[in-house]
């Protein structure tokens, strides 16, 4: 089991590089968001991971419990995860703005576009 | 205290392993799929995958908010950006070496760095010791809220929950400005040319 | 997607038990999971299954985005007004345990009125942003 104690952390990793290779690698501007999406969710793992307690449960006091997990990363995360959709939806409206004005959503064809 | 509500348990471990390689799995398929309407669907599975995870991490509030955030909302924003800027990724004519290269050399110099972290699950962790114990002791006596988690985000950290939310607020507006505002006047300007274009982004 | 029969029908039955239910998880935040994050999220999900069924001028005529936009300033509103109603019942900002004589009493009270405030304002944004992005 020794080895196990960090798994949470590495998969946690392992999303955010694929994330970040998502964020690198395509030229489609919806495909960015993703991976930024993906990074993010990353991140909140290793904060849940952080807060939970061997043994412990949901933190909803409860007089047949007395070993809770930490509630305050709950919170960060709680609070993270609905900023994050509301800043995507602007990164989204970005994409589409931008789709209007150039007529693709693809960096590389904006690129040769704006060097026109 | 009965050793099987509260002792560790080898089980949630096994799970926790076989959601995070589905969560992995899904992962390098939204990556790699062109289609961009597939991808946002798995995506969906993603984010169901992630918040059955937070069952079994304990965050229920967290595991309800990806349910209803991450699977339904974000997958429908999603949708309908990809409905408006075209479903198929074009191949991308750099070479995604460097890319890869990038993620590896950043994903080993962090797993380096975890290293020196507490284990899973260590009730001794510093992030343990300083706040949260406060909370679980005396969260319902001070606020009558045995919902730890709710006590926290609208009390105790009342005044950063009032940023999360004007974070959000902006968010909408900005949404707002940068599309609603735009329309109005493209649909200003059609009129003379004919109103052609607003009723095809109708369709 | 608005000739679709089945689709129709599952929608009208489902609407109203996601817009109660989102009202249950608002009001039963403190005693179980959930709280105006979620039940934001829950209720405007309700409008955008209704707008992505019946289309988005139907969402527009319930609830068209300039509407929502002073909806979602209330409650952002309602939430900083509680912060300087403690501060005018003697308390410093967003202390609400100034509310009440009983502080305890008083924390609670003012935790499920800034829910509602957060609330109020999640489901607002998120039906903007979908009434904007179906565009």
């Amino acid at each position: 089991m020794e080895a196990l104690t960090h798994v949470n952390y590495w998969a946690a990793i392992a999303l955010a590089m694929i994330g970040l290779y998502a964020i690198i690698a395509p030229s489609n501007l919806v495909k960015k968001l993703i991976g930024l999406g993906m990074f993010q969710t990353a991140i909140f793992l290793i904060y849940i991971t952080v807060g939970k307690v061997e043994g412990g449960t949901a933190p909803i006091i409860d007089p047949a419990y007395d070993v809770y997990s930490n509630p305050l990363p709950h919170v960060l995360i709680l609070t993270a995860i609905v900023v994050s959709v509301s800043t995507l939806a602007v990164g989204l409206a970005l994409t589409v703005a931008i789709k209007r004005a150039y007529g693709t959503v693809e960096e590389d064809d904006i690129d040769e576009q704006d060097r026109r | 205290m009965e050793p099987e509500a509260q002792g560790p348990s080898a089980i949630d471990i096994y799970v926790d392993i076989l959601l995070l390689v589905l969560l992995v799995a899904a992962a390098l398929v939204v990556v790699t799929l062109r289609n961009m309407l597939a991808a946002a669907l798995v995506l969906g599975i993603y984010s169901l995958v992630m918040a059955a995870l937070w069952v079994v991490l304990d965050a229920v509030d967290v595991a309800f908010t990806e349910a209803a955030v991450g699977a339904g909302v974000t997958t429908v924003f999603m949708l309908l950006a990809i409905a408006a800027t075209g479903r198929h990724e074009k191949i991308a004519h750099r070479r995604p070496l460097p890319a890869i290269a990038a993620s590896l050399a950043v994903g080993g110099l962090l797993i380096y760095g975890t290293l020196d972290l507490p284990g899973f699950g260590d009730p001794e962790a510093p992030a343990q010791q300083h706040v949260a114990p406060h909370y679980l002791e005396h969260g319902e006596a001070e606020t009558g809220v045995p919902n730890i988690v709710t006590a926290v985000l609208a009390s105790y950290r009342g005044f950063d929950t009032l940023g999360e939310v004007t974070v959000i607020f902006t968010a909408g507006m900005g949404v707002l400005l940068l599309l609603g505002i735009a329309r109005r006047r493209r649909e200003g300007a059609g009129a003379s040319e004919g109103g052609s274009e607003g009723e095809r982004d109708r369709e | 997607m608005t000739d679709n029969l089945v689709l129709r029908v599952v929608a009208k039955l489902l609407i109203p038990p996601i817009l109660l239910f989102a009202l249950y998880v608002q009001m039963h935040g403190d005693y179980g999971p959930g709280g105006g994050f979620q039940a934001g999220v829950i209720f405007g999900a309700g409008l955008i299954l209704y707008g992505l069924v019946f289309g988005t001028h139907a969402v527009r005529s319930v609830a068209p985005p300039r509407l929502l936009a002073i909806i979602a300033s209330l409650g952002m509103l309602l939430y900083a007004g509680v912060g300087i109603a403690s501060m005018i019942a003697g308390g410093s900002f967003l202390e609400y345990g100034a509310l009440s004589l009983d502080a305890t009493h008083g924390n609670h009270v003012g935790i499920i009125i800034i829910e509602i405030g957060v609330g109020i304002a999640v489901a607002a944004v998120m039906t903007i942003i979908f009434c904007v992005l179906a565009e």
